[in-house]
């Protein structure tokens, strides 16, 4: 368009620029002057009235609408190895006392939210348990202490220190009260007071006390040390009540051994054989061949009798009379003689006699130096009970000027505790160094807590000639210090805890060639997480010089151990979950059933089955009666939980649980067993054989459990088991062949379908889970509830079968050999063969909950997955209800943001805990369906970082939360479609085959359901018990 | 004309003229609320307030406030939808299938009998829309709807998506039928009432003018709509089963469920019409029209389809056995000996073995015994559904996952406000709205005598 140059007037006057018309020319109506914006009097004009008002309004309502204020606050220097989303992984190491596990921590975005073994150590192989994958969220714990305080008022740093350096200086004696330290850098941070202050003693002692071992490493060798165990090479391996599995000294490293011993192909059809007499049914003795039952009064017997079994073959003298007539003890020495020096003999005891007689076993069996290692001693516990009980005493006595509790809890978790409660009082100073204002804590004087350790640098050695680092993953969140750095302080040290720990490691710098400098050696060592080295061995260790005579240890044996109970027996355990109830402020571990009752939140007393029907006391559905349990003068009420497999005239009551100053998760669940030890006989017993008095006190009480069936009533199509002698005959034994029957002929359930079936062109994910290897230790179970932001719903929502863990492991009692009706087949056998199940989404490729969802929430991936969209998800609750496995869980309730589970959903409630949620994940809404995805976001994570590198997805690169947390390799996660992979070879997959429905030569592998063929994606192992012929 | 016999037994008895029957029937529309309507209202409206807690309950809390669980994610919801569904087939079988069969019994009782199926439909609409654990989108999506996420659609495999379909036509197509079936008798009570009353009849009966053509297209909309409602008598529950049918649990696969609930179905639905009937001709004074007659028919059907029912159950039985299928033999046994066993045997009696009595020409002639038995088929069919839902998810394929169902105080609350709702609805179609079908019973004055025509 052209443009138009022309101009217009209004009129002449505009033309003219008159004077008269310029005045009013902004006006639009110049003729009718505008009503002045303020009336003769000054009040506002209508217009004004209008105007305010609308803008009031609209002002008010925007104000109402602002939505919350969520802080995204970008970097203004991105640090430089923090990327958003991408995570970054440091080698690092969890200590809790003795508990060791060398870790890698993943952080995202300056976070850690998840805890992976470390693959790197020789010690614990990439294994962890439960309580390690669970720690981090301790990191988040809104109970930890925020700053130091002094007498209750919180303080600072500089006043503390000032305040301390002086008072310590003036003390007198002191004591610094630890658990096992592995750290020696820690050791020498002690050694600074002691070289300022002088007279500082070191007391360890364990809440959970190996010092039996110890104590008798000492009475028969001379030295004091805990050896290190080597189950895999052992052929035979008998325990008297350790829980090597689960709870006894270093459970991952065992679990690792005792698998690759259990480990079994069609190539190399052998395994140990493992018999276990124990009173409580402990995971190990679940895992056992030959399981015998016995009293805690027949422990010390039974030991015994061994001894002199095998003696009598060795032809060496035997000690004491009284000889135990028990199951399977006999065929024990015999198998244990045949394979001896292949051989190992555990005891869980701690009385140092027992322990004795177990090193002389050994001895007699010529396993020392094999399976049992006394020159490659670990250190995992260093206690000593009897120490420890004289220190209180002494402090009782007003004979120590100072106390430091260092990141220890005696007064709750030392038997005897109660006594300290009251003598902290009576020392000048008193310290406490832990993270959170525990039961001692709330006693002392001084809080000056630790880091987290995950805040924190430090060092270990767990074994002779092992060290690992640990260091920060994250910056403090409060304004906590290194207790290592609070020892220097006030010994008057300025150096930092981490130069420290780098001078300390100068020696095993000076010990290596590889490293030219030190900082390269430090990086590599940091990198890696652990190092082997002999450099800092101040000598070698002597050999060793067995006592040989054990007749004072048999007698001792002889005077405190019966063949039958007088009366009513307990035997106090430690759960896998709990552990010794330092991490039970973790709503994690409280959620997680336990391995064998399947009972969540409590401690109970176990009862035997027998007792419970002399009691007239049945359970349904967690449905039980209050015990008052009487023991060593202290009384408890408890709830009662009928267990297969309890001895007879034993009781089982686990630590770990009725905390007072824990924090708001673990306050009041359960009552504290601690308080029935004593450490009166010059250790801390376990076993209590005098004076217990149960009875039920008819209070009704319901224990949440997540399984109330105990038997898998024979089904054969669920579990499928041989014994070893009947697979070595045939692979497939054990194994159950569904055949359905069409036009004449039967076939295979996966030959008949109406499905077209998948084609699955690039990947197929598939997961392999070996059941001998499983333990049921449920560390997978805690990973995947880290990994995937798994709610915690608390013990009445347990209660109403409401759990959602994606992943949980089925545990079946064996029926009554005799059993034949249905109502037999429900009821476990007294004592019962135990089989572990991890049951998780199968992933089937004709999936019944994907063609029933009415809006196609659950859908099939191109690469096998059974995929759950919850945007689109409405909640008809029709997929779980048609999941034959039961494996889908439902948000019952809204569990984030909810005040109603504020108290045990802490990773999804407050600001804290949220820090520990898995951003790749999201936080499911009420109303939606949800289950395992085979941890879909790990899987895409590896295709993107192969894609990157423009490669292919190499196996190893991408793998499952449980498969890594697992320690014994049971779990097997793979590309079925790379011929190359672990899966595809373990299961022997007929050719590279694209086609859903795999063809599979191993025998041993199989579906559970096989009959209804949906086809799962996830295969198992059948369970090969090494039992003569099929008995319980 | 047909051709009738005298000695056939009238269907209308008392010497009824057709302004008796206009009379006897519009009284209770015209007439002052009575204090047993009134007093009933009280009631059900009490109900349906009781009720509303509990369904405000679970919609601001969520699905969490049931008693249900990781297994049993099913339970009385789904119980009582397949219940109340139930119930709604009685209405269309006797206004459509009987009217097709030329069953003229049938005129005293369709139109309550469709009113019920109306109520009970909604009130069985309301368990899938609230089951959802987001009904607000659930809702929407359910329906096969455009929408802006691509090309996304409901999963047509899915039975719960015939569920959709299925109840929305049968309510659809029951709503019309009986609406134009009440056409012509608001147009009666319109031409006898004045001022407001004679404007809300006359909008509700579209400008009825009894013309002979009007007649006609009411009598040819009447049997194509029986027509197309013929096929969702038997379409309607066979879908619903599906819904089990197609499902892998032990318990719901089987091919048997079709059939066997559409005869429950019917059972139910009788039953809850007597229930129903026997009430409203004792409190409306309508015995000449709704007569032991119609009763001992009603009954008759009671006794066919609670048979059909029983050899359905044995039969499950004996497939169960006879497929080896242990899990589902598991299933059958744990039914009869389980921990519900008691919902089992109960079902078992009160479905099976009491409409036996029925046999008995004194019971099924006897209204007390009559409405008794009534009640306990339908608790018997609510202990049906229950058995199927809750026992065979409760102990499925992996005993690792079987557990209990206990129903809490808010299930029992969405249960009552059902019975709340569908109870006030009816007391109010009773006052409102002509309980019998004054038009097509003033149809069959004639043929049992022509004396009775005076």
């Amino acid at each position: 368009m052209k443009e138009n140059k022309k101009t217009y007037w209004k009129g002449l006057e505009q033309l003219t620029n008159d004077p008269e018309f310029v005045k009013n020319a902004d006006q639009e109506f110049p003729g009718f002057t505008a009503k002045k914006n303020q009336s003769e009097d000054g009040a506002s004009s209508r217009r004004d009235f209008l105007k305010m008002m609308g803008f009031s309004v609209a002002a008010a309502s925007l104000a109402a609408c602002e939505a919350p204020v969520r802080k995204a606050i970008p970097y203004v220097n991105k640090p430089v190895d923090v990327n958003p989303s991408i995570p970054n992984y440091y080698a690092s190491t969890f200590s809790n006392g003795g508990d060791y596990a060398s870790v890698v921590v993943k952080t995202r975005e300056g976070r850690p939210i998840k805890i992976d073994g470390n693959k790197l150590s020789p010690i614990t192989q990439g294994g962890t348990n439960a309580i390690v994958e669970a720690s981090v969220l301790s990191l988040y714990d809104k109970a930890r202490l925020t700053g130091p305080q002094i007498n209750g008022q919180a303080a600072d740093w500089a006043s503390l220190d000032a305040e301390l350096s002086s008072k310590l200086a003036a003390a007198g004696s002191i004591k610094v009260v630890t658990n096992t330290v592995l750290s020696p850098s820690t050791e020498r941070a002690i050694n600074q007071m002691a070289e300022r202050f002088g007279d500082v003693e070191q007391i360890t002692y364990d809440p959970v006390s190996n010092y039996g071992i110890t104590r008798a490493s000492e009475m028969y060798y001379g030295t004091k040390v805990l050896p290190s165990y080597q189950f895999e090479n052992a052929k035979v391996i008998v325990s008297f009540g350790a829980d090597f599995l689960g709870s006894w000294i270093s459970p991952i490293v065992f679990a690792r051994q005792y698998s690759k011993g259990r480990k079994i192909s069609k190539e190399n059809p052998n395994m140990s054989r493992h018999f276990q007499f124990e009173s409580n049914l402990s995971l190990t003795g679940a895992n056992a061949d030959y399981r015998t039952p016995i009293t805690a009064s027949q422990n010390g017997l039974a030991v015994l009798t061994l001894y002199n079994l095998i003696a009598q073959k060795a032809g060496a003298s035997t000690a004491g009379a009284n000889n135990l007539d028990l199951a399977h003890l006999k065929k024990a020495a015999d198998e244990l003689w045949a394979n001896r020096g292949n051989t190992l003999v555990v005891s869980g005891s701690n009385d140092p006699n027992v322990q004795v007689v177990v090193h002389a076993i050994n001895e007699l069996l010529g396993n020392v130096g094999n399976t049992v290692d006394f020159e490659n001693p670990v250190h995992y516990r260093k206690g000593d009970d009897s120490r420890m009980s004289q220190f209180v005493s002494e402090l009782n006595a007003g004979r120590v000027g100072a106390v430091i509790f260092y990141n220890c809890n005696p007064v709750y978790d030392f038997g005897g505790g109660q006594a300290l409660a009251e003598a902290i009082s009576k020392a000048k100073v008193s310290v406490s160094t832990s993270e959170v204002k525990n039961e001692t804590a709330a006693l002392v004087q001084y809080l000056a807590p630790d880091h987290h350790y995950l805040e924190s640098w430090n060092d270990f050695n767990p074994k002779k000639g092992m060290y690992s680092l640990s260091q920060p993953t994250i910056s403090p969140l409060f304004n906590t210090r290194q207790a290592q750095e609070s020892f220097l302080k006030w010994a008057g040290n300025s150096s930092s805890y981490y130069d420290f720990i780098r001078e300390g490691w100068q020696p095993m710098f000076a010990g290596q060639q590889e490293m030219a400098d030190f900082q390269s050696f430090w990086d590599s060592c940091l990198h890696d997480g652990v190092y082997q080295t002999t450099a800092m061995e101040e000598e070698a260790t002597e050999a060793l010089s067995p006592a040989g005579d054990i007749s004072a240890a048999a007698s001792a044996i002889g005077s405190s151990y019966k063949a039958q109970a007088s009366g009513p027996e307990l035997v106090v355990y430690t759960k896998v979950g709990i552990g010794s109830g330092t991490y039970a402020n973790n709503p994690w571990l409280h959620e997680m059933p336990d391995p064998i009752s399947k009972a969540t939140w409590d401690n109970y007393l176990t009862v035997s089955q027998k007792w419970a029907n002399d009691n007239g006391l049945s359970m349904k559905e967690g449905a039980t009666q209050m015990a008052t349990v009487t023991a060593n003068g202290v009384s408890f009420a408890v709830p009662v939980l009928i267990q297969p497999g309890q001895a007879e005239g034993t009781f089982g009551l686990a630590l770990g649980y009725g905390r007072t100053s824990a924090g708001r998760v673990a306050d009041g669940l359960g009552v504290n067993a601690y308080a029935l030890l004593n450490a009166g006989k010059g250790y801390v017993s376990y076993d209590i054989t005098e004076g217990v008095e149960i009875s039920l006190t008819g209070e009704a009480y319901r224990i949440a459990q997540t399984q109330t069936h105990q038997t898998y009533m024979g089904r054969d199509f669920v579990i499928q088991e041989a014994t070893l002698g009947e697979y070595k005959e045939d692979a497939s034994a054990g194994r159950y062949h569904p055949e359905i029957y069409k036009d004449g002929e039967f076939y295979k359930p996966s030959k008949i379908s109406l499905w077209s079936g998948h084609k699955y062109s690039q990947h197929h994910w598939g997961l392999a889970i070996d059941m001998n290897s499983c333990i049921g230790c449920a560390a997978c179970t805690v990973a995947c509830q880290v990994e995937n932001n798994v709610a915690v719903v608390g013990k009445q929502e347990v209660l109403n079968r409401r759990e959602m863990a994606w992943i949980r492991i089925d545990r079946y009692y064996s029926s009554p050999e005799e059993a034949t009706s249905n109502k037999e087949l429900e009821q476990a056998a007294d004592n019962p063969e135990v089989t572990f199940q991890p049951m998780m989404c199968q992933h089937c490729n004709n999936a019944p909950c994907e063609t029933v969802c009415p809006v196609v929430a659950t859908t099939h991936s191109s690469e096998g997955l059974n995929q759950m969209t919850y945007n689109r998800c409405i909640g008809t609750r029709y997929c779980a209800n048609n999941c034959p496995y039961k494996v889908r869980r439902f948000n019952w309730f809204k569990y984030h943001d909810n005040k109603d589970f504020a108290g045990v959903n802490t990773a999804q409630n407050d600001d804290l805990g949220k820090m520990v949620l898995n951003p790749d994940v999201t936080v499911r809404a009420r109303g939606v369906m949800e289950k395992c995805s085979m941890c879909v976001q790990r899987i895409q994570a590896g295709k993107l970082a192969a894609k990157r590198e423009k490669r292919k997805v190499k196996d190893g690169d991408i793998n499952v939360a449980c498969a890594v947390a697992c320690p014994t390799e049971a779990l097997v996660f793979g590309d079925m479609n790379d011929p190359e992979s672990r899966v595809s070879k373990m299961l022997k997959i007929e050719e590279n085959s694209t086609e859903a429905i795999k063809e599979v030569n191993e025998e041993r592998a199989y579906h559970v359901l096989e009959e209804i063929n949906v086809s799962p994606n996830v295969w198992y192992f059948t369970k090969i018990r090494n039992k003569d012929k099929n008995e319980a | 004309m047909q051709v009738t016999s005298p000695v056939r037994e009238p269907l209308v008895t008392g010497g009824k003229t057709y302004k008796d029957v206009t009379n006897d029937i519009a009284r209770q529309v015209e007439g002052k609320p009575t204090v047993g309507w009134l007093l009933g209202l009280a009631v059900a409206l009490g109900t349906l307030l009781i009720g509303s807690l509990a369904l405000v309950a679970t919609l601001w809390e969520g699905i969490g406030m049931w008693g249900l669980n990781k297994t049993v994610g099913w339970a009385w919801d789904i119980t009582n939808f397949v219940w109340w569904v139930g119930i709604g087939h009685a209405g269309t079988l006797i206004s459509a299938v009987l009217l097709l069969f030329r069953q003229k019994w049938r005129t005293s009782i369709n139109r309550a009998a469709e009113a019920m199926t109306i109520f009970a439909v909604i009130c069985a609409a309301l368990f899938p829309l609230i089951h959802m654990g987001r009904p607000w989108i659930g809702a929407i999506w359910a329906l096969p709807l455009p929408n802006t996420y691509g090309s996304l659609w409901v999963n047509f495999n899915s039975p719960l998506l015939w569920d959709v379909f299925a109840i929305s036509t049968y309510f659809s197509v029951s709503l019309v039928f009986w609406y134009i079936g009440l056409i012509p008798d608001f147009a009666t009570i319109r031409d006898r009432a004045t001022g407001l009353r004679k404007v809300i009849y006359g909008a509700l009966s579209f400008g009825w003018d009894g013309a002979a053509r009007t007649w006609m297209r009411y009598e040819s909309v009447s049997l194509i709509l029986a027509g197309l409602a013929t096929p969702l008598v038997l379409s309607v529950h066979t879908i619903v089963s599906f819904d089990f049918a197609t499902s892998v649990i032990p318990g719901w696969h089987t091919t048997i469920f079709p059939p066997y609930f559409v005869a429950g179905a019917i059972f139910s639905g009788f039953a809850m019409v007597l229930t129903l009937m026997i009430v409203t001709r004792k409190v409306f004074k309508l015995e000449d029209y709704i007569t032991i007659g119609h009763i001992e028919l009603m009954n008759i059907v009671i006794i066919i389809t609670g048979s059909i029912v029983g050899i359905a159950y044995i039969t499950e039985f004996f497939m169960a056995w006879y497929s080896g299928v242990a899990a589902e033999q598991y299933a059958f046994v744990n039914r009869m000996f389980g921990p519900y066993w008691w919902a089992y045997w109960s079902m078992m009696t009160c479905n099976v073995i009491s409409p036996q009595l029925f046999w008995f020409k004194k019971i099924r002639t006897s209204i007390a015994a009559t409405f008794i038995l009534s009640l306990v088929v339908n608790i018997g069919m609510w202990f049906e559904r229950f058995v199927i839902i809750v026992t065979s998810l409760h102990r499925d394929f992996l005993p690792s996952s079987w557990v209990m169902f206990y129903p809490t105080i808010t299930d029992v609350g969405v249960y009552l406000f059902t019975f709340g709702f569908f109870f006030t609805a009816f007391l109010l179609f009773a006052k409102f709205f002509p309980v019998i079908n004054m038009a097509e019973v003033k149809s069959v004055l004639k043929s049992s005598s022509e004396k009775t025509i005076k």
